[in-house]
């Protein structure tokens, strides 16, 4: 039966994942995400996993990435500032074809920025998560619930695809508590199947002969070749694409906004709606891949301008909008950024100064 | 007439016919023989990890017959401790230089000696970068020419060398912690024993240990194999003296 229980989203994404089977956790702590180790570090002994509190992101990037290595089901989380140190070990399991999860739990930048929710860690997250030009499945959670069920899935698609997966949000998804429903706990003997299933490649010791390797780097033409199965991967993620489109059958003003701002984005509609303005919404659920189709076939004829909401300045998912919809109506930006938030008064008002520019 | 008797062969840990790439007079590849016969002994080539630090061991990786895995340049004892934490009957070892362990991997070492955690660590002190040509470590001796100290090593300027094993002697958890070299029969004796200690220790449970062993590097010390067997008993040993450090299962 579903647990049907009132969380905070750090504790709801820890419990989701002890509940997908991770039983290994390393982290180090960073505001305003700590409630996720201290969550796994009381959680873990019940389930005979392992936490540990690494001495750094750095380390706890290259445990995670030594435990995955193992085909158990491994998971960290940081926020911004910690997340640029796991650029490092991120890459090396994209390279080594590692399967593994993290959390960004997204606070103000750049630098150390500021300890309140922000999104301003889009570009890194979906274009740059280390060197090398590798990519991951990266979801974009709007509700705590949303934060459970992609963290649960995240560790099917990683060992799916043998690769790393995201799950980017933010402070305030981080601290608030919602009503969820939690999935059902995976039983020691799936997880022992899933274990099994992958035993030919896990680095845990194996008859002479069968010699099982982890390698982040080749000699010779080898890398390339693990750059061209990497490009053969990404390019069956189409189907992997999510979005939401909220009131765009007749939409004229289109919302572009992800996880926080989506939300505030959403009561803003209502309102715009209630007043009679065609106002709409295309929320990308995935951020990579991220769903240009869905913003290149909009019908421009009817839509006249796009909204980009981001608590982010620079706006960053603006350059995936430009991608998708190469000029074909004017983009306005409503952004806050710094650990501020947006209001619904803010965005009110910039789709109100869209309106009078474009209808 | 006494029938024949085959009394030694080459370790299962070391592919057959593979040629290692170390350079000629290189202690590297005597450590890798010593190291596949440790297991080999206790009966463990099935359960060996190595998890391979970043600088001339990555020409290991091609000639090794375990499981393996490459670290990101010194963090080693933290995939080790990933892996070992998950998987805890593998027999696991770090195979790391001295730029690797000592610079850019000082806390993941410190912190995973601290934590006392259950695996090996083989420790290879060659006082040189030596996969990149030859730049100062943090273990160059003072005077020693480096090509980014090309005056030498000044203490007023670059510090001193670290001694690893009095470093990790100061942490109480770990267990073995012993330095040693291979330049005669009788040391690569005592390295093959150190290997073998540490390796039963990590089965039994016991938590952290090093082995660390100080070798030549003729290519970037820009010696002989001769010459340079001179120096690291002249020079390098007068700076890393010999011996066990720490041996918690002796002291009993
Ligand atoms: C992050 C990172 N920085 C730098 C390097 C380049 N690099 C490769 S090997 C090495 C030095 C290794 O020296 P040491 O650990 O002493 O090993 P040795 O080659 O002497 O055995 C360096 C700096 C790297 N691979 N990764
Ligand atoms: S450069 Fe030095 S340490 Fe590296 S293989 Fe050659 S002799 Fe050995
Ligand atoms: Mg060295």
């Amino acid at each position: 039966m579903a647990d049907r229980v009132f969380m905070k989203g750090t504790e709801a994404i820890a419990e989701a994942a002890t509940r997908a089977g991770c039983r290994f956790f390393a982290g180090y702590p960073i505001t305003p995400q700590n409630e996720i180790p201290e969550y796994f570090a009381r959680r873990m002994p019940e389930v005979g996993g392992t936490f540990v509190q690494g001495e750094s992101e750095v380390a706890s990037v290259n445990m995670l990435y030594g435990a995955a290595s193992t085909g158990i089901r491994a998971m960290s989380s940081s926020s911004s500032c910690g997340i640029s140190l796991y650029s490092e070990g991120v890459s090396y399991c994209a390279s080594a074809r590692i399967p593994m999860v993290y959390v960004n739990v997204q606070r103000g930048g750049p630098g150390i920025g500021a300890i309140q929710p922000a999104q301003q860690d889009y570009l890194q997250a979906t274009k740059a998560s280390g060197n090398g030009g590798f990519r991951m499945i990266v979801f974009a959670p709007s509700t705590v619930q949303e934060c459970v069920d992609m963290t649960y899935e995240a560790f099917d698609l990683a060992f799916r695809d043998e690769n790393p997966v995201l799950v980017l949000t933010d402070g305030v998804m981080g601290t608030m508590m919602e009503p969820v429903v939690l999935p059902p706990m995976k039983s020691d003997e799936e997880l022992k199947e899933l274990r099994d299933a992958y035993k030919h490649r896990a680095i845990i010791g194996h008859p002479l002969g069968q010699q099982a390797y982890c390698r982040p780097g080749s000699v010779g033409t080898g890398q390339e070749e693990v750059n061209k199965e990497a490009v053969k991967l990404y390019a069956t993620w189409d189907k992997d694409i999510r979005v939401e489109e909220y009131m765009m059958e007749d939409a004229e003003i289109v919302f572009a906004a992800y996880g926080i701002s989506a939300r505030i984005s959403r009561a803003v509609i209502k309102e715009l709606r209630a007043q009679g303005v065609k106002a709409g919404m295309i929320r990308p659920i995935t951020i990579s891949p991220f769903p240009y189709e869905t913003f290149k076939n909009l019908d421009f004829n009817r839509v006249k301008g796009i909204l980009d909401v981001e608590m982010s300045i620079p706006a960053q998912m603006r350059w995936d909008l430009d991608y998708a919809i190469q000029g074909a109506c004017p983009i306005k930006e409503c952004l806050r950024s710094g650990g501020q938030l947006l209001t619904n008064d803010q965005v009110m008002k910039a789709a109100q100064e869209l309106i009078k520019e474009v209808l | 007439m006494a029938e024949e008797k085959k009394v030694y062969s080459r370790t299962k840990g070391i592919i057959d016919g593979a040629v290692s790439g170390f350079c000629p007079g290189c202690m590297h590849s005597t450590i890798h023989k010593l190291i596949g016969e440790a297991a080999e002994d206790l009966g463990k080539l099935d359960k060996l990890v190595r998890v391979e630090g970043v600088g001339c061991c990555g020409l290991g990786q091609f000639y090794v017959t375990c499981d393996e895995t490459i670290a990101a340049h010194g963090r080693a004892c933290a995939v080790a401790t990933g892996i070992k934490r998950s998987s805890p009957d593998s027999l696991i070892y770090t195979y790391q230089g001295d730029g690797d362990l000592a610079a850019i991997g000082l806390a993941e070492t410190m912190s995973a000696a601290n934590r006392g955690e259950n695996f090996t660590v083989i420790f290879v002190n060659n006082g040189i970068y030596g996969m990149t040509g030859g730049q100062m470590a943090p273990t160059t001796l003072l005077g020693m020419k480096a090509t980014t100290a090309p005056q030498g090593r000044k203490a007023e300027e670059h510090g001193y060398p670290m001694h690893m094993c009095e470093i990790l002697n100061q942490l109480t958890a770990p267990y073995y912690l012993e330095r040693v070299s291979c330049d005669t029969p009788q040391n690569v004796i005592k390295t093959r024993n150190a290997i073998k200690k540490a390796f039963q220790y990590q089965l039994e449970g016991k938590g952290f240990s090093m082995v660390e062993i100080v070798t030549s590097c003729p290519t970037n010390w820009g010696l002989s194999t001769l010459d340079s067997l001179d120096f690291l008993r002249d020079k390098m040993f007068t700076e890393y003296p010999l011996g066990v450090y720490r041996d918690k299962g002796a002291e009993k």
